[in-house]
């Protein structure tokens, strides 16, 4: 019973929220605040791995979720759509329904090979030095796709969205909710099982002392290949599902300054910790959109909440406890790992 | 320790969750409510504040002499502005707050086409009128019928400009420095270099250089272009942008003339400028100097109550705004119901015959794009933006 | 050829900047192990002081443009460090008490680098502003190249600062503690050396060059923008990194190398593809020296 009882809540969870948007009873703009706050936890989550888990410094995220949203979105408008680029659909926009897995799925794989350029030199290099190539890598998807005219370069690129309202002409659904709902919980999901497999007792050896987890027969080139792997395939699905909100893509929107949001939300929740993640990219969202009315001064008073939070919690939020450390009553009805 | 956090935490989940639900429920009567969706972060920050600055001019005008006055009845204007950080997810999220939350009759904005291209694709959807004052990318408006402009498109600026430099320096051959990250100037450079080698022949171009939206030093690009020897520069940049351009290559020894777009047109150029800039011309939406009737008094009032003379922008969002409000006048009575309201603005948009803007008169095509004249501008040693020609398609 | 000249002097003016400001960064790691990642906000507010000092010194006390040049220099280079101070008080130092983890503090320094930015928005609004001339500005044109004299001024004080750093850090009793603390931050106070004020002296060092900076990047590029430390920092930390973080030849060496590789690919390849080939270059170069050039790998004990 408890085995199941983390995951069966979040599906009745997830279950409402898309009951409520069905019913029209939370608004669109309300909708897309979860979304954008869904996507965030999936970024948020899977840089966590790299920068909490394994205690490395990556700081070019926002290049990985690029690179998904650029593959996620040619494969939808290749597929479902007709678009300028690929002329005709290949398939009946109908059929989206089932398919769309593929997109997230593609998006994902591409974006954890570009994962690859990066896990490859931390084989030897750690650190700052590390953190340089991730940004220097951050840079050159950010150019590579300003020069390539075929897909938009700077001017964008438009027309994965049909591929969304082609499923709600078939059912009526806010489907849109549905797969970043799916994206998120799966992502979160995957994260958690990572954590507590063998490799992620790996990723935390690698983390505590790399010279003492490869005596101890770590395969610790192994364990960082798959984690960088894991970790920018997530936030390839982060940006395919990114891309299909927003239905407008733009190499710019894709900048350090994406990268630094997600790196802030590492550390806002606390380095290690999952459900940290979650909650700080949750409450990040939250508080950029309550604060909106403020225009101008949002942007002095959001980091001075974060600069006031460091200074009374320096480990963020939750440190690197997770829930279930926090509230030990919660263990009773949930098993975390 | 544990206890306050948890606590707190709590705490500050409600709040946030609170305040999210509560802003933007209020509903007064007799008020007519336009949402403004324009980046007052971000990038450039200029940009929306010059938008917010001809909007409030222009409710204040209105206000003062008690609404605007719609079927015999006088409404007053409320403008709800939101920050989109010129950031493309803020400004879907922007519009939508202010469509669903604030209920607002028509959008105006997002300014430039990386914010406009989304936002107006959730307008479309949501059927809600959005005009964008400064976007130049076709996709905004294309196959979107809730969606309409203030500004003419790249196709007919690229060849004004090309047109123009090629009588008025006897040109044969051109260099372009664009802002690849920006994709407005990365169009008009596009279509400058596609008419400009189908009016001189292939190789007429001799260099096409480009930079990124935060540079500031541009000394490489120009010496390549220097170096090529054309007889003038295509600059389609932002002025900030040029004026650094300007100057730098002056450094490096060029001498010839500058030909610019309409991003050029800022008070702040001279400003910034200089005596550089003097001389050279671009092509724009109105001349500043010599300006006369309604341009001139909104010149003249804007200058004397923000201190300075209004960018291009301010006119566009002056003009755009305007157009909403003569739908609104066109529709004849102001429906109590938002999405009946919403309807009328965009048919009545839609039908307006011409619209005798403060940036010349427009009318609007099928796809919501105005067809209106651009103007050459030459700077004039004092510094004033002088009509030099006007272009009509 | 001249073609070649006129882009290395190109590059060593443009160098020069990502020098001062990479000095600036890697002072502040060598001694704390902290990317301070305002520091290129600090730049730019360092330039918007001297903007201020200089239409201060020009406008209401009426002083002729040497004399405020002269005045300027320093002033901006000791407001800057207070501001440099000021931000190591109150944001970095309660958090090194309560022994956070080093990256809270990036964080906590990332987070004051958007405050600095964002809040010169909201204070003095979204004009840019202009710069004045503090140098009557001449073009020197030989066998085809065009220098101004502000170019040979900037390079000079770029070579001057980086020596006169070198010989502090190198040569001086403060400079040999800051490379003690580096090594070790546990024995040194031990040996009677008041630690906290080494690392303000470090603060005041590292953005007294950031001010330095701004008012020669003022002066050279006179538009001023809130947000024109952002891009530049971020390009003068990953040239100190490539140098060897920590090193201070390793800026100076890498601030030039990243500035030539720029101008090189825009002025060899289309330039589109600058950032392309200029940033997969320094990825190769991570690749084979994965310390950076002047770094040191650091030994682990087992």
């Amino acid at each position: 019973m408890q085995r199941y009882a983390l995951n069966a809540s979040l599906l009745v969870l997830a279950l409402i929220i898309i009951g409520l948007s069905q019913a029209g009873a939370i608004d669109l703009y309300v909708q897309s605040v979860i979304m954008f706050m869904a996507i965030n936890v999936i970024m948020s989550s899977s840089l966590n791995l790299v920068n909490g888990n394994m205690g490395e410094f990556s700081c070019g995220h926002g290049g990985f979720m690029c690179v998904g949203a650029y593959v996620g979105s040619l494969i939808s408008m290749l597929l479902f759509t007709n678009s300028k680029l690929f002329g005709a659909a290949l398939l009946p926009p109908a059929t989206a329904i089932f398919l769309f897995p593929v997109v997230l799925l593609g998006a994902g794989i591409v974006a954890a090979l570009a994962g690859i350029i990066v896990a490859v030199p931390s084989f030897k290099t750690r650190g700052d030095y590390l953190a340089i190539i991730t940004l220097a890598v951050n840079y050159i998807v950010i150019s590579a796709i300003q020069n390539l005219d075929v897909i938009g370069g700077p001017r964008g690129l438009t027309g994965m969205r049909p591929a969304i309202s082609a499923m709600g002409d078939v059912i009526n659904l806010p489907w849109m909710m549905i797969w970043v709902l799916i994206g998120c919980f799966g992502s979160v999901f995957l994260i958690r099982r990572y954590i507590s497999s063998t490799y992620g007792k790996g990723v935390n050896a690698v983390c505590q002392d790399e010279i003492a987890a490869e005596i101890m027969s770590v395969d610790t080139n192994r364990i960082k290949l798959v984690t960088f792997m894991v970790s920018s395939g997530l936030a390839g699905v982060a940006g395919a599902l990114y891309a299909h909100v927003v239905g407008y893509l733009n190499p710019g929107s894709f900048d350090i300054l994406k990268s630094t949001e997600a790196m802030v939300m590492v550390y806002l929740g606390g380095m290690g910790s999952l459900s940290g993640s979650v909650i700080s990219a949750v409450v990040f969202t939250l508080l950029l959109e309550a604060l909106r009315p403020l225009q101008i001064y949002k942007w002095v008073i959001v980091p001075l909440i974060l600069i006031l939070l460091m200074q009374f919690r320096p480990e963020g939020i939750m440190g690197n406890k997770e829930l279930s450390d926090l509230f030990p009553r919660l263990r009773k009805y949930f098993t975390f790992k | 320790m544990k206890k306050f956090s948890r606590l707190s935490l709590l705490a500050l989940a409600c709040a946030l969750g609170a305040l999210l639900l509560v802003t933007g429920c209020s509903k007064e009567p007799d008020t007519i409510k336009i949402g403004f969706n324009i980046p007052l972060t971000g990038d450039i920050p200029k940009v929306g504040e010059a938008s917010k600055y001809a909007a409030e001019m222009l409710k204040e005008d209105i206000n003062s002499k008690g609404g605007l006055e719609v079927g015999g009845k006088k409404y007053k204007l409320q403008f709800i502005y939101q920050d989109n950080e010129s950031k493309a997810d803020s400004a879907v999220n922007a519009a939508l707050k202010l469509i669903e939350q604030d209920g607002v009759v028509a959008i105006v904005g997002p300014n430039s086409s990386k914010q406009a291209v989304p936002a107006g694709g959730i307008c479309n959807e949501r059927e809600t009128p959005m005009i964008s004052p400064w976007s130049t990318n076709p996709d905004t408006t294309k196959g979107r019928p809730w969606i309409f402009r203030a500004a003419f498109l790249d196709p007919f600026q690229g060849p004004v400009a090309a047109n123009f430099a090629a009588k008025q320096f006897g040109a044969k051959t051109a260099a372009v420095i664009f802002d690849i990250a920006n994709d407005y100037s990365k169009g008009l450079a596009d279509i400058f270099k596609q008419v400009w080698e189908q009016k001189m022949g292939a190789g007429s171009l001799v260099a096409f250089e480009s930079h990124g939206t935060k540079d500031q030093d541009f000394s490489a690009q120009l010496t390549k272009i220097i170096d090529a020897k054309p007889d003038f520069i295509f600059v389609p940049d932002n002025y900030n942008q040029v004026a650094l351009i300007v100057k730098q290559a002056h450094d490096l020894g060029y001498k010839g003339p500058f030909m610019g777009a309409d991003a050029w047109g800022s008070a702040e150029l001279m400003t910034l400028c200089g005596k550089d800039c003097v001389g050279q011309f671009f092509s724009t939406h109105y001349a500043a100097a010599g300006a006369q009737g309604d341009t001139k008094v909104f010149i003249d009032r804007y200058n004397q109550k923000y201190g300075y003379v209004p960018d291009d922008v301010a006119a566009l969002t002056w003009d755009a705004t305007r157009i909403v409000l003569q739908a609104i006048q066109d529709a004849g009575k102001l429906n109590t119901d938002v999405k009946a309201e919403r309807k009328a603005i965009r048919d009545a948009i839609a039908n307006i015959k011409e619209f005798k803007g403060i940036t010349g008169s427009m009318k609007f095509d099928a796809e919501g794009d105005p067809i209106k004249c651009a103007v050459v501008v030459r700077i004039s040693e004092d510094g004033q933006f002088t009509f030099a020609e006007s272009v009509c398609p | 050829m001249e073609f070649v000249f006129q882009n290395i002097l190109n590059a060593l003016q443009w160098g020069s900047f990502y020098a001062l400001i990479a000095l600036g960064y890697t002072l502040v790691y060598g001694v704390l192990l902290l990317i301070n990642f305002a520091h290129g906000d600090i730049f730019m507010v360092g330039a918007y002081i001297a903007y201020f000092v200089a239409t201060l010194l020009l406008g209401t006390m009426g002083l002729g443009p040497t004399a405020t040049l002269v005045l300027a220099v320093p002033l901006t280079m000791i407001l800057t460090s207070c501001v440099g101070v000021t931000l190591e008080r109150v944001a970095y130092r309660p958090l090194r008490r309560k022994g956070a983890h080093r990256l809270y503090v990036v964080i906590t320094a990332l987070m004051c680098g958007l405050m600095l930015e964002n809040g010169n928005l909201a204070l003095l609004g979204a004009s840019r502003k202009y710069f004045p001339e503090l140098m009557e500005k001449t073009v020197y044109t030989f066998a085809g190249l065009s220098v101004t004299n502000l170019k040979v001024v900037v390079i000079i004080t770029a070579f001057v600062a980086f020596a006169v750093l070198h010989f502090i850090v190198t040569r001086t009793k403060i400079g040999m503690a800051m490379r003690g603390i580096s090594w070790d931050k546990f024995a040194i106070p031990l040996m009677g050396i008041p630690v906290d004020s080494i690392i303000v002296f470090t603060f005041v060092l590292g953005s007294g060059m950031a001010g330095l900076a701004g008012l020669l990047f003022a002066m050279a590029y006179p538009v001023l923008e809130p947000y024109m430390g952002a891009l530049i920092g971020w390009k003068a930390f990953i040239a100190a990194v490539v140098g060897g973080i920590g090193d201070i030849r390793g800026a100076f060496l890498g601030g030039f190398l990243l500035a030539f590789l720029e101008i090189g690919v825009a002025a060899v390849f289309p330039s589109t593809l600058r950032d392309l080939i200029a940033f997969t270059v320094l990825l190769l170069i991570m690749w084979r020296k994965p310390t950076g050039i002047f770094g040191v790998a650091k030994h682990q004990k087992i």
